[in-house]
């Protein structure tokens, strides 16, 4: 075992300052550990410190690497330049990508390698001790340190000027405001987060339209087994605002048998002749449900497997969510026209602070 | 003058007749006219002949249903408890059903699986007729629109619209609910494809031609044929499944390399 000066220096610091330490009754530690230390296990030579030839060998792997790290940088820039990226063809990228990337990898590897590979084989291995610092400082450090303090307190005065001291605290306590203001800035302004939540774009008489055209839907051309990805009349020509308003009033319209249908008494005009419109947002964290199952009638929502089942409601019959989606009540107008009869009756996705 | 000038146009005439090359185009020209006419009269006779048995098609294509599909679906295609009504689905879902393979079906389970074809495409156009004849439904759709050739940018969005949150957005399929799941849609035949949009084949919602209008169908298709023909831009996709296979490949194959170069740089040289 070879310990170098320093660490033997070290070693007796270390030991003389724990025998120093007065230790009170209760907070005394038992410094010696139980179990002996084992010690190093006996060096061994390596094959390169026997055989010069193996280490003739080793020294040709690590430089063989080295340049191979340069062969890799070269081949990044000629890559760089043989496979531009061609902006009407996106297979360029992926060539692109590709090869500059391999020629980086080789680079970088093969200096981490030769490295590893030059430490473990060729560099010195005798085992050596280096023992860590005390933590705690002599007593004339810590003695000196509490004067500087005392110094740098008398010198700037900042426990006698109070008002600056004072000032200045208030000042660092003002300077992130301002990103608070802007960050609020982000959100609705001089409106109520809450209320905007409870609205969508839907009132009465608006006509259901698909998505992505605005072309308005007749209530003859949802045939059985149908679905539909609603958004209202007139979204598209939103001069702002566009995808806010969308997130909120996206509807799937499906059309069931009639008879397969089961109403809520107080919800039996909201369908027409087996067409319901349903909010497309999730209740659980807002993702749009449109999985739907013509045959058992069942939507799934594909971030976390909420299942309602559209025959009944849209009750929740698995997974996290806990309400129901919430219905839109249609009607036809003169035309044949699928028209919403009001807004949603309750405020659709997930939870919010005034609505739990 | 003229005299002498007269005879000439008559040798050259008479030698040109003699030409080797005459015999050559007289037989080309001959060959020509009676393989157009053969040609014409066999079309007008072919086209005769299926006017004419559109109603053998129907007997046979009946016949074949009462052997084949019966068990189920009912003498007359009119139901049972094991099987759907087949009356009003139109010959294009007979053409998606049996062409894919997925009818007959095998055994009950979560959905009737794509297998291999059991009928040929005479049969299965005689079994189309056949439930075309009992009451009207969608048409094997027009080859017009099954050329991929519209604009792949609108199918894309519409293909993000309706048919993304099932089909996965690079047509990749994916899970549904209880066993069932919407199949992956590479290499499905542009007829497959558009039949299964007008039908609505099992779990599938019907997308009729005032959802999606003929031409925008026809706009999906051309974008699903893109993704088939042209290779992603992300280099090796894994599946197309997004997190689960990249993530699981990362896992396995970046953490494995990492533990075994840790375990290459803590190892004591020999």
């Amino acid at each position: 075992m070879a310990t170098d000066d320093n660490s033997g220096k070290d070693l007796t610091a270390a030991d003389s300052g724990a025998g120093h330490d007065p230790a009170n009754a209760g907070t005394a530690v038992v410094v010696r550990d139980a179990v002996d230390n084992p010690g190093f296990p006996p060096h061994r030579p390596r094959v390169t410190d026997l055989n010069p030839s193996a280490e003739r060998r080793a020294e040709r792997t690590v430089y063989t690497l080295f340049y191979l790290s340069i062969v890799g940088s070269v081949f990044a820039i000629a890559a760089y330049m043989a496979f531009p990226i061609v902006e009407t063809d996106p297979g360029s990228v992926r060539l692109n990508n590709l090869f500059i990337g391999l020629g980086l990898a080789l680079a970088l590897l093969a200096i981490g390698i030769g490295a590893v590979h030059w430490g473990k084989a060729l560099m010195s291995d005798h085992e050596g001790i280096d023992v860590r610092h005390p933590v705690r400082g002599s007593d004339e450090t810590r003695a000196r340190a509490v004067e500087i303090f005392a110094e740098a307190n008398e010198e700037s005065g900042i426990g006698r000027r109070s008002l600056i001291r004072n000032s200045l605290i208030g000042a660092l306590i003002a300077f992130p405001l301002p990103a608070v203001v802007l960050f609020r800035g982000l959100g609705p302004m001089n409106e109520n987060p809450s209320e905007l939540l409870t609205h969508t774009m839907w009132t009465k008489g608006t006509r259901l339209a698909i998505d992505p055209t605005g072309t308005p839907i007749k209530a003859s051309d949802v045939t059985l087994g149908s679905a539909f990805h609603v958004i209202p009349e007139g979204l598209q020509d939103l001069p702002s605002g566009r995808l806010e308003e969308k997130a909120k009033a996206a509807v799937l319209l499906m059309r069931l048998k009639p008879e397969d249908l089961n109403e809520l008494p107080e919800r039996a005009g909201w369908s027409y002749d087996g067409i319901v419109a349903y909010s497309k947002i999730c209740t659980h964290v807002g993702c749009p449900v449109a999985l739907y199952e013509q045959q058992t009638h069942h939507l799934l929502c594909p971030c976390h497997q909420s299942q309602f089942d559209v025959s009944n409601h849209c009750e929740v019959i698995f997974g996290p969510a806990k309400r129901p989606l919430p219905q839109l009540p249609i009607a036809v107008d003169s035309e044949g026209y699928l028209i919403a009869q009001s807004d949603f009756t309750e405020p659709v996705g997930p939870s919010f602070w005034e609505r739990h | 003058m003229t005299k002498t000038n007269t005879p000439k146009p008559a040798r050259v005439r008479k030698s040109g007749r003699r030409s080797p090359l005459a015999s050559v185009a007289l037989i080309a020209i001959g060959l020509l006219f009676t393989g157009g006419a053969y040609a014409l009269f066999s079309t007008s006779t072919a086209s005769a002949q299926t006017d004419a048995s559109s109603q053998q098609t129907i007997g046979e294509g009946q016949k074949l249903f009462a052997s084949n599909c019966a068990t189920c679906h009912g003498l007359g295609a009119a139901g049972t408890g094991s099987g759907p009504s087949l009356i009003g689905v139109g010959a294009a879902s007979v053409d998606f059903q049996v062409g894919t393979g997925r009818m007959p079906m095998q055994m009950d389970g979560p959905q009737a699986e794509k297998k291999a074809v059991v009928f040929t495409d005479e049969q299965i156009a005689a079994l189309a007729a056949y439930v075309a004849s009992l009451a009207p439904g969608p048409a094997i759709p027009d080859a017009r629109y099954l050329d991929a050739q519209g604009d792949s940018a609108k199918g894309a969005e519409l293909f993000r619209i309706n048919c993304a949150m099932c089909h996965n957005v690079a047509g990749a399929g994916g899970a549904l609910t209880e066993g069932k799941f919407a199949p992956a849609l590479d290499g499905v035949s542009a007829q497959h494809i558009y039949e299964a949009m007008i039908t609505g084949p099992q779990s599938m919602p019907v997308f009729n031609d005032m959802n999606i209008s003929p031409e925008s169908k026809r706009d999906i298709i051309t974008y699903l044929k893109y993704l088939e023909n042209n290779p992603s831009p992300g280099g090796y996709a894994l599946g197309s499944l997004g997190p689960v296979s990249e993530g699981l490949f990362l896992w396995i194959f970046g953490l494995g390399a990492i533990v075994g170069l840790t375990v290459w740089i803590t190892a004591k040289s020999n």
